[in-house]
């Protein structure tokens, strides 16, 4: 058995590596096969919640992972409607998570594409989210804890409030109607940069289910491997990443499109030391909150609604990054941003050591 | 025998409660969860230690783990 869930796991990884690779064929931009932050950054941006109007997309790739995660728990009747653990801590939490992405370029996942595509700068990422992960756990160890979630009672309905959500913005997309064709909106879309390079709907959407199927069945995880590793020794998550830096470097290099190096890399920067933070920021987020942003997404999709809270607060993060001028570029970091990432290590250290369970 | 809640609560704190609560109990701990991950995390870690486990009540919501220590 646990010979076959390690397969199962590097299938997964293998998978997810290929079809990053292959999305990035189909139109989306550079090492950005999958990010579940600069793509919950753009949905932020085609809701119209901030005015960076290059980053302004609904990916379908979130939609499709959210769809193929609640199937995947539906059918493993592993839906359940959950949540009141500490609701607005997790808001927060979401929205440093998503900060701290976005000075890096990324989310955990897309740093291990990076990585496959010979970006060095997501080495130094890496390092950073690992350090951070050994600072959350640091938390963990001395028992902090947000609380027990509850099962609904009464009504499943809130478990579906996310889901409904997500099929909702489909519907919009494919249906593709404006109320104020002038202004653009409900949704809004680039034109140019980032947010107006992607594959198309269908090809996205599918992609995003597959992953979203497998990543449920697999309760993959991008902060959970390292933490577990370090806590228990436990390995076998570590395969998954294994599998995706596996088939995004050899496709890369396959395909020719392998640059190893720090400088001119795909939608990243070089400020090494915010490179480091920024992804540290997010590892401790990660593992306070319980799990990574891929994590968070499925976990919403199978009706945790703290989770969903910790998605909705990683959108508002998106429009606050782009609205306080936080968000780097490839031109680099800013101030705000710096400040941004260091002030969020402050307050999440505050909330970890608020929140420790005090020893009967 | 001890008796740990771990109900609803995040990743990885379940398997860290049962991992502090085992090496205090003197050789059997009943551990009370929800949520299949978690208990396939308990399981796992249980298992890891060396412990027995067996389940008195086992459904998807719910679920009660009688945990013994190895000799």
């Amino acid at each position: 058995m646990k010979n076959k869930e390690n397969w199962f796991l590097a299938f997964v990884g293998l998978t997810i590596g290929v079809l990053a690779v292959y999305l990035v064929t189909k139109g989306n931009p550079a090492n950005m096969g999958f990010c579940i932050a600069c793509f919950l950054r753009d949905m932020a941006g085609g809701l119209g919640f901030h005015r960076a109007d290059v980053v302004q997309y609904v990916r379908p790739e979130i939609l499709g992972l959210s769809i193929g995660a609640f199937g995947a728990a539906f059918l493993g009747k592993e839906f359940k409607a959950r949540g009141g653990s500490s609701v607005m801590v997790r808001f927060l939490m979401g929205v440093f998570m998503m900060i701290g992405a976005l000075v890096f370029l990324g989310c955990p996942l897309r740093d291990m594409i990076r990585i496959g595509g010979g970006d060095l700068n997501a080495v130094v990422g890496l390092a950073g989210f690992i350090v951070g992960i050994l600072w959350g756990i640091f938390f963990l160890k001395r028992g902090f804890d947000l609380g027990a979630a509850r099962p609904e009672t009464n009504s499943q309905a809130g478990g579906y409030v996310y889901i409904v959500v997500i099929l909702g913005l489909l519907g919009l997309l494919v249906a593709g109607f404006s109320i104020n064709p002038k202004a653009g909106g409900p949704l809004f879309f680039s034109t140019s940069g980032p947010g107006s390079m992607h594959a198309p709907i269908l090809i996205a959407l599918g992609a995003g289910l597959v992953v979203g199927f497998l990543a449920q069945k697999a309760r993959l995880c991008l902060s959970g491997g390292f933490r577990d590793f370090f806590l228990v020794g436990a390995k076998g998550m570590l395969l998954a990443y294994g599998g995706i830096l596996v088939a995004v470097f050899v496709l890369n290099l396959a395909l020719g499109k392998f640059n190893l190096g720090f400088a001119d890399q795909p939608i990243a920067h070089t400020n090494h030391i915010f490179n480091f933070l920024g992804l540290f920021l997010v590892g401790q987020a990660a593992v306070l909150l319980g799990g990574c942003p891929l994590r968070q997404l499925v976990l919403s999709s199978e009706g945790d609604m703290d989770a969903a809270v910790a998605v909705l607060g990683m959108v508002a993060g998106a429009a606050i990054s782009h609205n306080f001028l936080m968000a780097s570029s490839g031109a680099g970091t800013t101030t705000y941003g710096e400040i941004g990432v260091l002030a969020g290590i402050v307050i999440l250290s505050l909330l970890g050591w608020l929140y420790r369970e005090v020893e009967a | 025998m001890d008796t740990i809640d771990v109900r609803g609560l995040s990743c990885p704190i379940p398997v860290l409660k049962t991992q502090k609560a085992l090496a205090k109990s003197s050789g059997e701990l009943e551990v009370i969860g929800s949520g299949n991950v978690s208990k396939e995390n308990v399981t796992k870690f249980a298992l890891s230690q060396g412990c027995q486990v067996n389940f008195s009540t086992e459904n998807p919501d719910e679920w009660t783990m009688q945990i013994t220590k190895p000799k």
